[in-house]
């Protein structure tokens, strides 16, 4: 039996659906066999973010119907052979599928998949619901914005009312606006939202590139934010793993000073 | 005795305990009483001073019935009644006290509220976007960060007191203050905001024995 992860966020624009193909790739990459959903109905992205959208035959809505089997809509990823998405229907909305055919579909992926994650759709309303319906626990998604951090509340306050156990994560973090006390720090963030947080993931302009190509960034190890990325991956598993570092890339000086201490 | 007994009496540590059955009758219960005094357990019952608590159970007895269980146990010279008590459905202890003073332990966060009748405790935090309202004092054991709303029925004598004390709206009574802009104390100090001459003030909570000269005791809850 698989575990459930729900990535929600409650503002849009913060990394869901980056953040869901990213830990989905990264748990692949693990070795573990799983399924990607997205269960945001008629603003699905994706299958463009993981450049699978050529290859949508059946979706969400379809399985819930009983227009096909759940085996025959599910995409397999090009890249990994035991990584596989659930892509949502364009044509429709959020009404047509209820937090209980959700929940029966997510169950049925279970028996199969080592994990389901589920990328949840803005807001608070139906969509939320039917996303959140079928998981066993919650990561929510924040950026350092004022804004995000109080979406971010009401949306655990929301997950708690539903007893899921709930991590955060924060992404797009600058240091250098962190150092400068433009942006909140992690301190701050956490202080506020009170619980745990799965990983820092920081902004990192290859991850735009990555998900215009349709390739997870978590792929290419040059990137930070693929690190980051790993990380929150291997915590899911359940490893212990330091936060990385988020200083600026260093000189070779630097480094030399700092591997002595002094930095 | 062929037919049940209504009356236990048990010796504990400050006298004796009288549990008294909550179904039957209470003229019964009463003719049993005094059966129980004056022929069965005379005895018992004769000696030294003796302290006696009487337990009704869920029984509801007016006053009148109280003083009638009274008399009956001072006719023994030796009894001394010190209480007499009867469990209070949940629903009615509430109603009965108006004001209480209550604890709560969780984090209040964005688009929850918590409403009160009575004094509050929150063990927690309020986040910006969450809210308490309250009839009396509103005591915030971690950081105010959201609204928090005292004397919601118009007492303007009672405070909001925190931790942290970083509200995004404070209000009291019908007072509103917005505190960037109105006020913002730099330390981290625990505050109280307080009604002065229908403003809106904020101090040490060590300075609160000036407004209350009388030390906040909470008896029972």
């Amino acid at each position: 039996m698989g575990d459930a992860i729900v990535i929600t966020s409650g503002k849009g624009g913060v990394g869901k659906t980056t953040t869901s193909a990213n830990v989905g790739t990264a748990l692949a990459l693990l070795g573990k066999k799983v399924c990607m959903v997205d269960t945001d109905i008629g603003l699905r992205n994706l299958d463009v973010v993981m450049g699978l959208e050529n290859r949508i035959i059946y979706d969400l809505i379809d399985v819930a119907e009983g227009r096909c089997r759940l085996a025959q809509a599910l995409v397999k990823d090009k890249r990994f052979d035991e990584l596989y998405m659930l892509p949502a229907a364009q044509t429709k909305d959020k009404h047509a599928i209820t937090p209980e055919q959700v929940k029966e579909i997510v169950l049925e992926l279970k028996q199969d998949f080592d994990y389901v994650i589920i990328d949840c759709p803005a807001g608070i309303e139906q969509g939320f619901r039917n996303a959140v319906a079928g998981a066993d626990r919650a990561i929510v998604v924040t950026t350092p914005e004022n804004a995000a951090v109080r979406d971010a509340d009401r949306v655990i306050g929301l997950l708690e009312q539903s007893q899921l156990s709930t991590k955060l994560i924060i992404n797009r973090i600058r240091q250098t606006m962190v150092k400068s006390g433009e942006m909140l720090d992690i301190d701050e963030i956490c202080q506020v939202l009170a619980i745990d947080l799965v990983g820092v993931v920081p902004d990192d302009e290859k991850v735009i590139k990555a998900s215009n190509t349709g390739e997870p960034t978590v792929i290419d190890p040059t990137s930070k934010a693929a690190i980051a990325y790993r990380n929150i991956a291997r915590r899911i598993l359940g490893d212990m793993v330091p936060l990385m570092s988020l200083e600026d890339k260093s000189g070779v000086f630097k480094r030399f000073r700092k591997f002595l201490g002094i930095g | 005795m062929a037919e049940k007994q209504h009356i236990i009496i048990k010796g504990v540590k400050e006298g004796l305990l009288f549990l008294l059955d909550d179904q039957c009758e209470f003229p019964a219960l009463l003719d049993e009483l005094r059966v129980k005094l004056e022929k069965t357990h005379q005895q018992v019952l004769t000696g030294p001073l003796i302290h006696i608590h009487v337990k009704l159970g869920k029984r509801q007895v007016t006053d009148e019935q109280k003083e009638q269980i009274r008399t009956i146990i001072r006719q023994r010279g030796n009894l001394l009644v010190q209480s007499i008590e009867s469990i209070q459905p949940e629903s009615e202890r509430t109603a009965l006290v108006p004001e209480q003073f209550k604890i709560v332990t969780g984090i209040i966060r964005s688009g929850q509220t918590f409403e009160h009748d009575g004094n509050l405790l929150l063990m927690g935090d309020v986040n910006p976007g969450g809210a308490l309202y309250c009839t009396g004092d509103i005591y915030v054991l971690g950081a105010l960060r959201g609204m928090a709303h005292a004397g919601v029925n118009g007492r303007q004598d009672v405070i909001i007191a925190s931790s942290l004390l970083r509200p995004t709206q404070l209000r009291i009574a019908e007072v509103i203050s917005r505190p960037p802009d109105e006020w913002m104390s730099g330390d981290a100090a625990m505050e109280f905001a307080f009604l002065e001459s229908g403003q809106m003030q904020i101090d040490k909570i060590t300075q609160l024995y000036r407004l209350r000269k009388d030390p906040i005791v909470f008896k029972g809850v």
